[in-house]
């Protein structure tokens, strides 16, 4: 039976892993940081679920959600400001004392009243530390066809032990079932991991809620994956396309750097499936007289005088006269001063480098200069 | 029954432009790509919104697909309202026949009951083929000060260019007392800039006599201008001292595009008071690549730069391949500049192929015969063949 994607419904979860960012997320969700230019890492779940043909998505949020509700607005920009279905935003929800979730089991409950709301059969889950251009059919289609109570989505890769310390890992039978979960764990090589996006039917997803609060569980990671893997039958989902895990500031700085390279531009934004996102009506993007630009990637509204290179520009940024950006992510709105030299940082928005400055760090720890701030 | 609004804008954008050429075979002029990310349409259409007016009728007539799909529901510009917003008017039959628009008044004229249902003290007039940047409230109240019946901005041209224009002669207070469309000897220098304010009960009257006048030729400035100072109404010139450019062929176009990486042209696109809206594409921020050498330029989303840039407009999803040189030229959205190729003082429409080492245009001091030297334009959707050559001045319509 070929998968009807009408019957699905998205659920977003825009504060999982805000701690791995550190500065990034301390004033915004996971969900709203700033990524490639002129995006923020909520557009990739959410293009990704309308993509597939998904037009009713929840965004689940916990804290600090201004950002994400002045960017997400109506929805307008993923088409799903919608009669029917369309973008809905959750912030918490509960009596006085649990109103603040401690897991994704918690959260999904704070939930209860939408979710119970939809007509949708089948659940699609995703985190937004993931970024990537997904098509969830052929996932869901899996996850029917092979009578799986979850279906996990999974990359087995060669990986440190700082990028697996931050992640679920699977250990996965022939028949791609999961054999045992690993949570957290302190081991590097090839292994499994989770993708942190999961499918299920909405019927066993009401019922694992229902019984998880029931027994006080509040981690889906902990008290259902790990718990319940031999009574339950959870299958993966290899994904290989091309993909970023963010869990570290230094893993959120190679993304945006790998996006400068057009090939893997192209896999991320690919035709006719769009990553959408808000719209801010900036002019081009204008070079001048004696700017110097290569190896980078640069949204509208910049105005770049000095020289920039191998850097990830976002939209409204100035680069004054005889300044170097090398090796850079400079958010939206930061302004250099004329001859300022740059070299491996990172800039929040609204960030303001005087003329004349020179800032430096080192590719393994590049310096985050924090939202509004001036130097 | 709608809400009252004070004033209404309705904007000409029907005309074929047919001295663009190429460039509006399939799209009427004010959709014509400009500005990197803008269309034409796109500035008097902010400028409405940012100067308060939030109902504008487009009335439109040739090719008008691209244009419809452009406006849509006028979110772009803020111009979706419950009511009022921008409503695309197209001839339309009624009971007593179908018609054409036969000229500007006339346009106007069979659009009076989209007007009336705002029932406004005041319409203003626009063209959908000019760049500028301009508050119509200020030349609004201005119409209310001077207590007028028609208001015409004026722009103070250069004595040598006033015979490319209508020119209005004014007494000291700027009433206009007569007017000569591009005299030989011009007895003023304020050019009419083609936006005119009317109190609508008067220009009502006018546009119903005018209609029932059959040798009329149904067009403002030929009748109901001339028939208002002959009636003796009160017509006054509002002086405009901005920068403010038609764009009605293709060297004024071409030269408009140029302005907006010209330091000393005041046209500012980066004011966040008074934004240019349009449609954007959903497209990636350009990426620019290691061999790359950009110089006064704009470029927008969705490019793929590793070529040689300068002195040009580069539109949304525009690839220019490693040693391609671009020099003073406008790409238009889509545009594939192959490796190698070279173009020069040139126009590339959408989605325009230009094959390897071809040579598109070139510069004019390589010219020896100053007078076969133009801006070369290559039509919308066109393949040029691998080193193949546009002289300067062409103008191509077919594959090469």
């Amino acid at each position: 039976m070929e998968v009807n994607m009408g019957n699905v419904l998205g659920l977003v979860f825009a504060n999982m892993h805000d701690m791995t960012l550190g500065d990034l997320t301390k004033n915004r969700t996971m969900g709203s940081v700033l990524f490639g230019g002129r995006y923020r890492l909520i557009d990739f779940p959410v293009s990704n679920m309308v993509n597939s043909g998904i037009s009713e998505v929840g965004v689940i949020t916990k804290s600090n959600y201004q950002s994400l509700l002045d960017h997400l607005g109506s929805a307008r920009e993923w088409d799903l400001a919608r009669k029917k279905g369309g973008l809905y935003i959750l912030p918490p929800f509960g009596n006085v004392e649990s109103t603040l979730y401690r897991g994704r089991i918690e959260a999904l409950y704070g939930a209860m009243s939408f979710i119970k709301n939809s007509r949708a059969k089948y659940v699609v889950l995703s985190d937004c530390d993931v970024v990537t251009n997904i098509d969830y059919k052929p996932i869901v289609q899996q996850h029917i066809d092979s009578g799986a109570d979850i279906t996990a989505v999974v990359h087995t890769g060669v990986y440190t032990s700082d990028e697996v310390k931050t992640s679920t890992v699977f250990n996965v039978r022939e028949d791609k079932t999961v054999s045992s979960v690993l949570i957290m764990p302190d081991i590097s090589g090839t292994c499994t991991i989770s993708l942190n996006m999961f499918v299920m039917s909405m019927d066993f997803m009401l019922d694992m809620i229902n019984d998880a609060m029931a027994r006080g569980n509040v981690s889906f990671e902990k008290n259902i994956l790990q718990a319940k893997c031999s009574e339950l039958n959870i299958m993966t989902y290899e994904y290989d396309n091309y993909f970023s895990k963010l869990n570290s500031v230094q893993s959120y700085f190679k993304a945006n750097q790998m996006l400068i390279d057009p090939e893997n531009a192209k896999k991320v934004f690919v035709d006719k499936r769009s990553i959408y996102t808000k719209v801010s009506d900036n002019a081009p993007a204008k070079y001048d007289l004696n700017c110097k630009v290569k190896s980078s990637l640069i949204a509208d509204g910049c105005i770049i005088e000095g020289e920039v290179e191998n850097s990830v520009l976002f939209r409204g940024v100035k680069v004054g006269k005889g300044a170097k950006i090398k090796n850079c992510i400079l958010m939206q709105g930061t302004t250099v001063g004329a001859n300022a030299e740059l070299n491996y940082l990172i800039t929040d928005k609204n960030v303001t480098i005087s003329e004349n400055h020179a800032l430096s760090s080192s590719p393994s720890y590049p310096m985050y200069v924090g939202k509004g701030a001036s130097v | 029954m709608f809400n009252k609004k004070e004033c209404v804008a309705m904007l000409l954008a029907g005309g074929q432009g047919s001295r663009l050429y190429a460039l509006t075979q399939s799209v009427a002029k004010p959709a014509v790509p400009f500005g990197a990310k803008y269309r034409i349409i796109d500035f008097p259409l902010s400028n409405c919104v940012n100067s308060g007016i939030d109902t504008v009728g487009v009335l439109t007539q040739y090719q008008p697909f691209v244009l419809n799909e452009y406006i849509g529901n006028g979110q772009p510009w803020d111009l979706d309202r419950i009511h009022g917003g921008v409503h695309v008017l197209p001839p339309y039959q009624t009971a007593s026949g179908a018609d054409w628009y036969s000229g500007t008044a006339n346009a106007i004229y069979q659009n009076i009951s989209f007007v009336d249902r705002y029932d406004p003290e005041y319409v203003v007039i626009l063209s959908g083929d000019h760049i500028y940047k301009m508050d119509y409230n200020k030349m609004l109240n201005y119409h209310k000060a001077k207590k007028a019946d028609a208001t015409i901005a004026v722009l103070d041209v250069p004595k040598e260019e006033a015979s490319r224009f209508g020119i209005m002669i004014t007494d000291e207070e700027d009433n206009i007392i007569d007017f000569e469309e591009k005299p030989k000897n011009p007895r003023s220098t304020l050019a009419s800039m083609g936006i005119y304010i009317f109190t609508w009960k008067k220009l009502r009257e006018y546009l119903i006599a005018n209609e029932n006048d059959k040798e009329a030729s149904k067009d403002f400035g030929k009748n109901i201008i001339p028939d208002m100072r002959e009636a003796g109404e009160k017509l006054v010139a509002y002086r405009f001292d901005g920068y403010w450019k038609d764009v009605g062929t293709i060297d004024s176009l071409w030269e408009a595009n140029m302005d907006l990486i010209n330091p000393n042209i005041p046209i500012d696109l980066y004011d966040p008071a008074w934004k240019i809206y349009s449609r954007n594409p959903v497209l990636p921020p350009q990426c620019i690549g290691p061999d790359a050498e950009i110089q006064n330029s704009m470029v927008t989303e969705g490019c793929v730069i590793n070529g040689s840039v300068e002195f040009s407009m580069i539109s949304e999803g525009v690839t220019v391949e490693k040693g391609a040189v671009i020099y003073d030229s406008i790409l238009m959205p889509g545009a594939v500049i192959k490796a190698g190729a070279k173009v020069e003082y040139a126009i590339v429409g959408e989605n325009t192929v230009i094959g390897e080492n071809a040579q598109i245009g070139a510069r004019p001091e390589t010219i020896e015969d100053k007078d076969s030297w133009g801006v070369a334009v290559v039509g919308h959707n066109i393949t040029v063949s691998d080193g193949g050559t546009v002289a300067p001045k062409a103008i191509i319509y077919e594959n090469i």
